[in-house]
Parts: structure tokens; C-alpha cells; sequence
């Protein structure tokens, strides 16, 4: 089916949640309210015309100074049996919650631990929302876009100054250098 | 006689990793075990975190290609045309012919590369040497060729985007030409090794079974859902360069487990050295790089070196990126030898991606790792982990 289609199925379906369709390059994106965002992957997950059984990918994406509710979730889909995609991207503001879709698609188990992990988000229902990437005693969310790139000098991470600390402990030991 | 029923078992916790050699890497597995079953399995990774997707949002789009290098840094070539061709659907830009069938080229090449250390670890973890010292002579031959073709083995960064950075010479199609003929015979010597070796036979069929449809929904890709009964490569789904110029199979299993996805990468063998093959005899002449669009592709290099304005074009355009890109979102995905390797980037008009997003196939894998091991034993685990072939450096990114 074309993806224009499946646009058009969903704002008819889930009416007051669509806010712009838009289309580059042969994609199309739905832009949603995260409201009913589980409803919706279920719709699409379990609509035998439709039938999208695979979640390519979920990350999210941090619009500070450019759109109002700051934080956007992407999900891109695919159906294995009609091969048609489709792509939703979910507006959530800052510090505000979005529900999980680990019930339709367990793959958006790390995806969405990996987006609580680099832009705060949190999901609602997820079964173990957990950093993954970066160590568990981090402070902020890397990928946001307030976050430095590079620290200020002289001040590492608490585990890499554990590690100097321990090697210079050793350093009393003669066979350690 | 009654003391022994008495005897309680505890389920103890297991930490594999993230030093162990069969890991592939520095992958991190908490294991709880009552005996030698597997309770629960939970993997840790980001031992590896580079922060690339950061990294890249402050650099131009040709300065981030190194950058995709040290991802799946065993088949580098192939992120980097994965890379080439998400930045080249963004701004909507078309390579030439030449460029294309060189491209599937080197990357079956790189498949074949990374499928051969794949091979050679996997049979090594379970119990195989000889086949290591095998696939390895293999895989030295394509290496070399890299090196040849662009005077580095692993981190080529040979792809740019709209084209290749240099031609290929025709000493380097005459030695991979011979190297094509040899290959066929080659994996049949792997496959006399192992193929009906009752060890690996033991250790391999109906381990870490899953189901098509749990495989789909778990998000694995490659040959890790192929081996499922899938026919899902993006290759077909969504062609690229030259994939839809060229004949080859895609190999499907039928029981899911661990040997029917070594079956189907070694069959994968077999179809890339086809390719490699077809791209050599179909291999037109002309550029190897696009001049339709100049303000986002690079000058050719003599140019660049004699012609003022062509090096002010190269300078602005490494340094400050195309002044002209255009607004938008794409979402372009390409088959690595790991899986499905997608590129998800939003620009903002500006010489630098506003967000990338790289998805990564051994993330998703290392994540369905829990369902394949538990309830296995421990001995699997490393079976496991084998066929879903993960690389750490993609993993954590």
C-alpha cells in the first residue's frame, strides 16, 4: 500500500491525533499526539491490512528552540508480508511521559531504554527502564542538545577517577607501575 | 540413602564477561544458573560508547564517514556505503553507474570478509580450530585487496558520497577475479570440516531456536532472521547500487537455530562471490564519481590540486559542509553482513546533520540474546552468541 494511503487510514481512523502529514524524499511521516500512541501501534500492528509486524527503528530526537513540545519520538515501520512503511513521529514535551510499545514489538525493549538513556524520556509500562549505553551513575542525557560535547577540563566521570585512585593505590606495591 | 535428599541446590549468578574470549568483544552477560540451566540471562553493554551519533551532529556530513568506520570496524566498507547512500537519498543525489557496481563490489567483498572471521571465531568458540586457521588464509586475500584498492585493510573509508574515492586499478580486478575462481572451492573445505561433524552437529542443531514471527517481533534481521525461514534482506526489499542489476539468492533456513544460521551464512558465501563476480564481468567504464551535483560532491582530485576554485569548493565543503542542504527526514536502511544497518537523518538546511541516528543491528541481536539462552544450558550460551554474529564496536556506538 502507498505510505500517502496508510496516512490517510490513520487520521481517518484515530481522527483528533494526527497533527501534519509530511513527505520528503518518497517517506512519509505522520506527526502524532503521544496520547493514544499504544492504541495506534496496536492498530497498525494488528490490522490485517496493514500488518506491520516490524519496528526498524525508535529513537528520539530533541528540537530545543526549533518546535514547541521539545522531544519527538520516532518509529519507523515496516510490514514483512505487504512491504509498506510508514514513519511516526510522536511530540512529547519536556519531562512529560510517553507509553511504552514493548507489548506490540518486544525490539522496542532497548530502543526505548537506549531514547530514556540519552534524552530523559520516560515510558510508561516499560518492563525495565534502565541506562544502557552510558554507566548507570551518569549524570544528564547526552544527546539532548544542551549537553556539551566535550566536559570542562580536569573533571572526569566519578568511575574513571575510582580507576586512578585504585592504580595509585597499587603504586605502593613494587611490582605495580 | 536420606541425606542425599536433603541436599538443597541455590541458583547461582554467573558473570561472563566482558573480558571472555568468546564475547566477541566487550559484551557483558549476567547469567543466574541452577545448574547448568540458564534462569535468566541479562546482557550489559556501552562498554565500547563513543557517543558516535553525538560526535557526528557537530561534524559536516564527509567528515562523519571515518566515523562509520569504527562501527562494524570487521566490514567497514559496508557502513560507510550504507552511510553514503543515506546522506546521497537526503540530499538527492544519484552516483554514476561505475560507481555503483564498484560499491556492491567492495562491499560483498566486505561481507565475505566479516562472514569468513565470523565463520572462523563461531567454529573456534565451539571447538573448531582448524577452521580458523582456514577462513583466516581467506580473509587475508580480501584484505590485501583493500589494501590495494585504497591502501588500508580495515577503516578503508573508501565511499564518498555521490561515488567512490578512487578508481579500482586493473591489477586489483585481475587478483580478485582469480580470487572468485578459488572461493567456491574454499567453502567446500569449511564445509568438509564441519558441515556433518557430529561435535558440531551436537552443539549446534536445536540451540536457541526461535520462531519467524518472534524472531520479526524480537527486531533480529540478517541471518540471524533468515535462519527463521524470513525472506527479509534488504538487498531485495529495498534495492541499492547495483543490487537490483545483479542475480543472487537469499538463502533461508527453516528451524531457527543455530545451525541453520551458520548454514545460511555460509550459503550467503556462495552468493556474494557471485556477486563480486558479476560486478567484475558488468562493469561499466565511466566516472566513478557524480558531477551533476558539485555542490555537494567533491572535486576530482587533479582538479582540486591545479584549479583554484575546485580547492576552495573541496575546503568549504569538508570544512563547512554543502551550504545548500535541504530540509528534511529520510530513514535508509542497507544490509551489512550483521543485519539490517539503518541511517536515520534529519538536516535542518545547515552543512551538518541536525540528528543521525544510526541503527544498529548487533544492538537489537544482543538484545534478543535473554530469549535465545534462557532455559538453554551454558555451554549454548556461547553457541548463541556466536550465530547472531555481534560486533561491540556497532553495538555501543
Amino acid at each position: 500500500m502507498e505510505p500517502s494511503k496508510i496516512a490517510d487510514m490513520l487520521s481517518s481512523e484515530f481522527a483528533g491525533e494526527v497533527i501534519a502529514i509530511n513527505e520528503f524524499r518518497g517517506q512519509t511521516g505522520v506527526t502524532l499526539k503521544k496520547e493514544k500512541i499504544l492504541p495506534i501501534a496496536r492498530w497498525l500492528h494488528d490490522t490485517p491490512a496493514l500488518c506491520f509486524d516490524y519496528l526498524r527503528d525508535l529513537c528520539g530526537v530533541d528540537y530545543k528552540k526549533m518546535k514547541d513540545p521539545r522531544f519527538e519520538v520516532v518509529y519507523n515501520l515496516y510490514s514483512m508480508t505487504h512491504r509498506h512503511t510508514i514513519r511516526l513521529n510522536v511530540q512529547v514535551a519536556d519531562k512529560q511521559p510517553i507509553e511504552s510499545v514493548v507489548s506490540v514489538w518486544k525490539t522496542a525493549d532497548w530502543h526505548e531504554r537506549e531514547c530514556f538513556d540519552m534524552y530523559g524520556i520516560v515510558f510508561e509500562g516499560h518492563p525495565d527502564l534502565r541506562r544502557v549505553l552510558m554507566p548507570e551513575d551518569w549524570d544528564g542525557h547526552p544527546l539532548r542538545k544542551d549537553y556539551p560535547t566535550a566536559g570542562p577540563e580536569g573533571e572526569e566521570w566519578s568511575g574513571f577517577k575510582e580507576v586512578l585512585k585504585k592504580s595509585e593505590d597499587f603504586k605502593k606495591f613494587g611490582w605495580y607501575r | 540413602m536420606d541425606e542425599t535428599k536433603e541436599i538443597k541446590t541455590k541458583e547461582m549468578v554467573l558473570n561472563m564477561g566482558p573480558q571472555h574470549p568468546s564475547t566477541h568483544g566487550v559484551l557483558r552477560l549476567r547469567l543466574e544458573i541452577s545448574g547448568e540451566t540458564i534462569v535468566k540471562c541479562t546482557p550489559f553493554v556501552g562498554y565500547l560508547h563513543r557517543g558516535t551519533e553525538k560526535l557526528a551532529e557537530s561534524m559536516t556530513y564527509l567528515q562523519s564517514i571515518p566515523l562509520m568506520d569504527r562501527l562494524d570496524y570487521i566490514s567497514s566498507m559496508t557502513n560507510d556505503v550504507g552511510y553514503c547512500i543515506a546522506v546521497e537519498r537526503l540530499f538527492g543525489i544519484e552516483p554514476p553507474l561505475r560507481a555503483k557496481y564498484i560499491r556492491t563490489m567492495v562491499s560483498e567483498m566486505s561481507r565475505i570478509s566479516s562472514h569468513l572471521l565470523w565463520l572462523a571465531t563461531h567454529a573456534l568458540d565451539i571447538g573448531a580450530m582448524t577452521v580458523f586457521l582456514y577462513a583466516f588464509r581467506e580473509r587475508e586475500r580480501i584484505l590485501e585487496l583493500f589494501e590495494m584498492l585504497c591502501g588500508a585493510r580495515l577503516t578503508v573509508t573508501y565511499p564518498r558520497i555521490g561515488g567512490v574515492r578512487n578508481d579500482v586499478s586493473q591489477e586489483f580486478i585481475d587478483t580478485l577475479y582469480k580470487f572468485t575462481e578459488d572461493f567456491p572451492n574454499k567453502i567446500k573445505e569449511y564445509e568438509t570440516l564441519i558441515n556433518v561433524n557430529r561435535i558440531w552437529l551436537k552443539r549446534t542443531v536445536g540451540v536457541g531456536i526461535i520462531s519467524a514471527e518472534e524472531a520479526i517481533n524480537y527486531g533480529l534481521t540478517g541471518a540471524a532472521l533468515r535462519g527463521s525461514g524470513v525472506d527479509y534482506d534488504v538487498r531485495k526489499h529495498f534495492p541499492y547500487d547495483a543490487y537490483d542489476l545483479v542475480q543472487f539468492d537469499v538463502p533461508i533456513g527453516k528451524n531457527g537455530d543455530v545451525y541453520d544460521r551458520y548454514l545460511c551464512r555460509v550459503e550467503e558465501l556462495r552468493q556474494s562471490n557471485a556477486i563480486v563476480r558479476q560486478c567484475i564481468e558488468a562493469l561499466p567504464a565511466g566516472p566513478i564519481m557524480t558531477s551533476d551535483s558539485p555542490k555537494y560532491t567533491l572535486p576530482p582530485k587533479d582538479k582540486v590540486l591545479n584549479n583554484m576554485e575546485s580547492l576552495i569548493h573541496h575546503f568549504t565543503l569538508i570544512t563547512k559542509g554543502p551550504m545548500t542542504a535541504p530540509n528534511g527526514e529520510v530513514y535508509v536502511a542497507t544490509e551489512v553482513p550483521k543485519g539490517e544497518l539503518g541511517f536515520y537523518i534529519i538536516s535542518d538546511g545547515t552543512g551538518k546533520p541536525y540528528r543521525m541516528r544510526i541503527r544498529s543491528p548487533s544492538f537489537i541481536h544482543v538484545s534478543a540474546l535473554p530469549r535465545l539462552c534462557e532455559g538453554g544450558l551454558i555451554a549454548d550460551v556461547v553457541a548463541n552468541i556466536g550465530s547472531i554474529d555481534v560486533v561491540l564496536g556497532e553495538c555501543d556506538r
